[in-house]
């Protein structure tokens, strides 16, 4: 270390002022701070001691939250590629692995370095330090699209989130926008046929023949289609039944009568949950534990339940992630699943609120992109709600608009716009507490 | 019936009593953060050579703008001798804590007076004020009170919220408060330190109560509360519980009775309550004080009697572990770097020694690591497991300074109803009516330390919060 740091402080006085790289003296710095931590010490006045906490360690501590589900989704593209070969492998095997690593693995370097060069410009030209924040954005980019992304298309999302989506405001703690969800919904609107339908599983060639019962659906797209289908059949067999009873007879009423009995089965919520079970291969493929355990086709690292609740669990332990806003996600979509099953105009309305909160992207959402502490509430009060109305966005979006199979993106782009909003009237109502304290 | 009148005088202080149990609040401050500093100073007094030089410095009374010294070098002065006064306020006289010679007066850039430093005579000699006994405390005015004390050098340890300046000796404030602990990092202990000062406790506080019609003491809940405090008269007792900054007199007036706009709260520490107790039972500007001298790198922390302003370099010669640390006038919150012949500011009781920080660490920001300290439990930062551990803290700014992100640990440490981090921002960008609605009001430096002590952006908040303070009272 001793030399690496002689090295270093030797190249040192090349950027700093006078030198003759001076221009690249951002980057220098965050080369050497990566390395070794700065030895500046607290000024004369204000406080002596500082938090040993800095932003690299606050950053790095999501980035690792997120590793479970990078490993996860490694293994799942492989797992869901040989799945629909048709040649069975196990899970956790070296071939899944190989298989996910050499798919996901361009998708991040490709992400780090078109992100991290930007980074590098903008800081040279505006000769302001290197923000750490795209340490956590260059891995959020590549666990919310899917493996078959082409690369180039990972660049310029990644290119546009960062210059439009953050730089344009300031650079990182400025941005209106998270800046991963923006990549994500740049690419979900400019290329939608890479973003969506059978696009969730590596196969090697397009016309690859697939194993039989193998669709490579989300749950999402299997719920939404499930419930399309019920509805237009139930329009279907009421049209034929109004028509039916122009003509009143014997026959007629009976069968008017058994035609209302199959249409009122359309719509008890059963439906949706069968399609589960009737789709992929053999049963139980779409089952509650496949589905909370990850082993189903979706963006590479958002399928697997149980591991985004184990960088929760990281979050939240070491305080980097809010828990209010993490719990209130799940509160909200829980608590707005429970409503619409109430009011149950569609099957998708009916289906099970538990369902929710296990397909999609919502655990994934819930627990690092909605946590984005730039662009979340600032206020404590102002996180409660802030996760339930994005939870509560989430399934409206769901269950109303045929056009958007996942609502978490977004419902937290959208909030992402109100969470100022939120924050004005949790600050008002501190003002007027002060205010009335001083008029009492 | 005349059972009855014998009995009357213990009716009374039971009476007392229950009505001071009525009136006296108790608070639990659930929000704060101790940091657990190695080096606290042990109950026992070292004697030693009183220090050669003493010194006042303007830059220690916040709302000073036009100081102008009133001896020049080599002119001799007695212990109570006005030596400067602020162009803007007349009244107050900031007068010699000991007898002796001024031997220099310090300007810097652009002439402003930095210090006035008096080479102390061995045996003091005092200006003589006029001598009161407890009981005809009662029989003085306001006027004559104030007077005395304006021109003996004690006022100024009133310090007058908003802005934390000194009081303003024409305002009547709606009530005053003492903190009767100090919670900051090995902070002196006010029991050790006024040990058998009770009478001069009391007349100060007699003294107190004839501008004001409410003096506030504020207790430990969780620490034996000494008799000093205890059998105080003339004041409620409030008692608070938690970590610091519940010591802090910010936080006990925000949960007593809080300061609104237009609101004049005076306060003053218990070392200036007896100063000025002194100054009317014996006649004179007694300056001397019972310091701490604490830190990890001090070998024998422990404490000294010495006078206010005194110079540190005996008290840490020979003193130290290694020559490579920081010395701090105060505590490592709000205090300020020292050179080895600096000086103590008027208010402080303590001084810190920690090491210095100035050294590169590789892979410092993601290794593991139980020596360190943080609020955050960020990956690595084990110091959560160990509460109860002390710690070797560094000068180490930990990381560079940042755009604010908001995680919230800022309301972690600060138990008031206030938005640091909104008010910090309404600073930022000069919103005067938004800095009053925030409360800017009930803070001063030390009320938000705490929150620069946290910070993950390493901005420094203390120096903002008086730049705000700054612009709404001057303009």
């Amino acid at each position: 270390m001793k030399f690496l740091r002689n090295f270093l402080d030797k190249q040192k006085p090349n950027f700093e002022k006078g030198g003759k790289w001076e221009k690249y003296h951002s980057i220098f710095e965050a080369h050497e701070t990566l390395l070794f931590t700065p030895k500046t010490t607290t000024k004369s006045t204000g406080v002596q001691v500082r938090d040993a906490v800095d932003m690299k360690r606050f950053m790095m501590t999501v980035v690792i939250a997120m590793i479970p589900c990078l490993i996860f989704g490694i293994f799942n593209t492989g797992y869901q590629h040989y799945l629909a070969l048709g040649q069975g492998v196990e899970f956790l095997s070296l071939d899944a692995f190989l298989i996910g690593a050499w798919k996901v693995l361009p998708i991040v370097a490709v992400s780090y370095s078109v992100g991290l060069g930007i980074e590098f410009v903008f800081g040279t030209i505006n000769r302001h330090p290197i923000n750490e924040g795209f340490l956590v954005t260059g891995m959020l980019i590549p666990l919310v699209l899917p493996a078959t992304i082409p690369l180039w298309m990972v660049a310029l999302a990644v290119a546009f989130a960062v210059v439009l989506g953050k730089e344009v405001f300031g650079g990182t703690g400025m941005n209106i926008f998270n800046v991963a969800l923006t990549a994500r919904a740049f690419l979900y609107f400019a290329y939608p046929t890479y973003m969506s339908g059978d696009v969730w599983t590596y196969l090697p060639q397009e016309n690859t023949e697939i194993v039989a019962g193998y669709t490579g659906a989300t749950p999402l797209s299997i719920i939404a289609e499930a419930s399309n289908e019920a509805s237009a059949s139930k329009d279907l067999i009421l049209e034929a039944v109004q028509r039916a009873e122009r003509f009143p007879s014997t026959e007629n009423t009976a069968l008017v009568a058994q035609a209302k009995e199959i249409s009122e089965g359309l719509n008890n919520g059963t439906n949706v949950v069968d399609s589960f079970a009737s789709s992929g291969i053999g049963d139980g493929f779409y089952d509650i534990y496949n589905m909370f355990m990850g082993f189903i086709p979706g963006s590479i690292g958002e399928t697997s339940v149980l591991m985004c609740l184990l960088g929760a669990f990281l979050l939240i332990f070491t305080g980097v992630g809010s828990w209010k806003i993490i719990v209130s996600v799940f509160a909200g979509a829980f608590a707005t699943s429970m409503l619409m099953n109430l009011i149950g105009l569609n099957e998708y309305m009916l289906m099970p609120a538990h369902y929710h909160l296990i397909i999609g992207g919502l655990a994934f959402g819930a627990v690092f992109m909605a946590t984005d502490p730039v662009t979340a509430a600032q206020t404590e009060k102002g996180k409660w709600i802030y996760g339930l109305l994005i939870g509560f966005f989430t399934i409206m979006i769901r269950v109303f608009n045929g056009a958007y199979p996942e609502g978490i993106m977004l419902a937290i782009l959208l909030m992402n716009t109100f969470a100022p909003l939120i924050d004005y009237f949790v600050v008002q109502s501190n003002k007027k507490r002060r205010l009335k304290r001083a008029t009492v | 019936m005349n059972k009855f009148l014998l009995n009357l005088p213990r009716l009374r202080t039971k009476i007392d009593s229950l009505i001071k149990l009525f009136m006296s609040k108790s608070i639990k401050i659930k929000k704060g953060f101790d940091i657990p500093l190695a080096g606290k100073a042990a109950m026992q007094t070292a004697e030693i050579a009183q220090p050669e030089t003493f010194a006042i410095k303007p830059t220690d009374f916040h709302g000073m703008l036009r100081p102008k010294p009133m001896v020049a070098q080599g002119d001799n002065v007695k212990a109570g001798t006005p030596i400067l006064f602020d162009g803007k306020n007349e009244s107050v006289m900031y007068t010699a804590p000991v007898s002796g010679e001024i031997v220099e007066v310090k300007r810097g850039a652009k002439r402003k007076l930095l210090e006035i430093v008096i080479l102390a005579d061995k045996t003091m000699e005092y200006e003589s004020f006029a001598t009161h006994t407890i009981s005809n405390l009662g029989d003085l005015s306001r006027e004559s009170c104030q007077e005395a004390m304006l021109k003996s050098g004690v006022w100024p340890n009133i310090v007058q919220r908003p802005y934390g300046i000194i009081a303003d000796h024409e305002a009547t404030p709606k009530a005053i408060f003492i903190s009767a602990f100090d919670s900051s990092p090995l902070a002196a202990d006010y029991a050790y330190i006024l040990k058998d000062e009770d009478k001069y406790f009391e007349a100060g506080v007699a003294i107190l109560n004839k501008f004001t019609n409410k003096v506030h003491l504020g207790v430990d809940k969780n620490a034996e509360v000494s008799s000093l405090f205890s059998n105080v008269k003339g004041v409620q007792q409030n008692e608070f519980s938690g970590a610091h900054p519940a010591g802090n007199v910010g936080v006990q007036i925000h949960h007593i009775d809080p300061i609104n706009k237009g609101d004049i709260v005076w306060t003053i520490s218990p070392v200036g309550v007896v100063q000025i107790g002194k100054l009317f039972l014996e006649g004179k500007y007694d300056a001397s004080r019972t310091i701490a001298l604490t830190g990890s790198e001090v070998k024998n922390p422990q404490y000294y009697k010495t006078y206010t302003g005194a110079c540190i370099g005996r008290f840490i010669a020979d003193n130290l572990k290694s020559d490579h640390v920081r010395v701090i006038g105060g505590n490592i919150l709000t205090g300020e770097q020292l050179n080895s012949k600096g000086h103590l500011g008027f208010f402080d009781n303590q001084i810190t020694v920690i090491p210095e920080g100035d050294y590169h660490e590789f892979l410092g920001w993601i290794t593991p690591t139980t020596k360190k300290l943080s609020v955050h439990r960020a990956f690595g930062l084990l110091s959560s497991f160990f509460p109860k551990k002390e710690y070797v803290l560094d000068t180490n700014f930990h990381g560079e300074e940042r755009a604010f992100v908001q995680t919230g640990t800022f309301e972690k440490v600060m138990p008031m109803d206030i938005l640091p981090m909104f008010l910090i921002k309404a600073i930022m960008v000069e919103d005067f009516e938004e800095m009053e609605a925030l409360g800017i009001y009930e803070v001063i430096e030390e009320d938000v330390a705490l929150c620069e002590f946290v910070d993950l952006s390493k901005h420094d908040i203390q120096a903002m919060l008086r730049q705000g303070l700054d612009l709404i009272q001057y303009s």
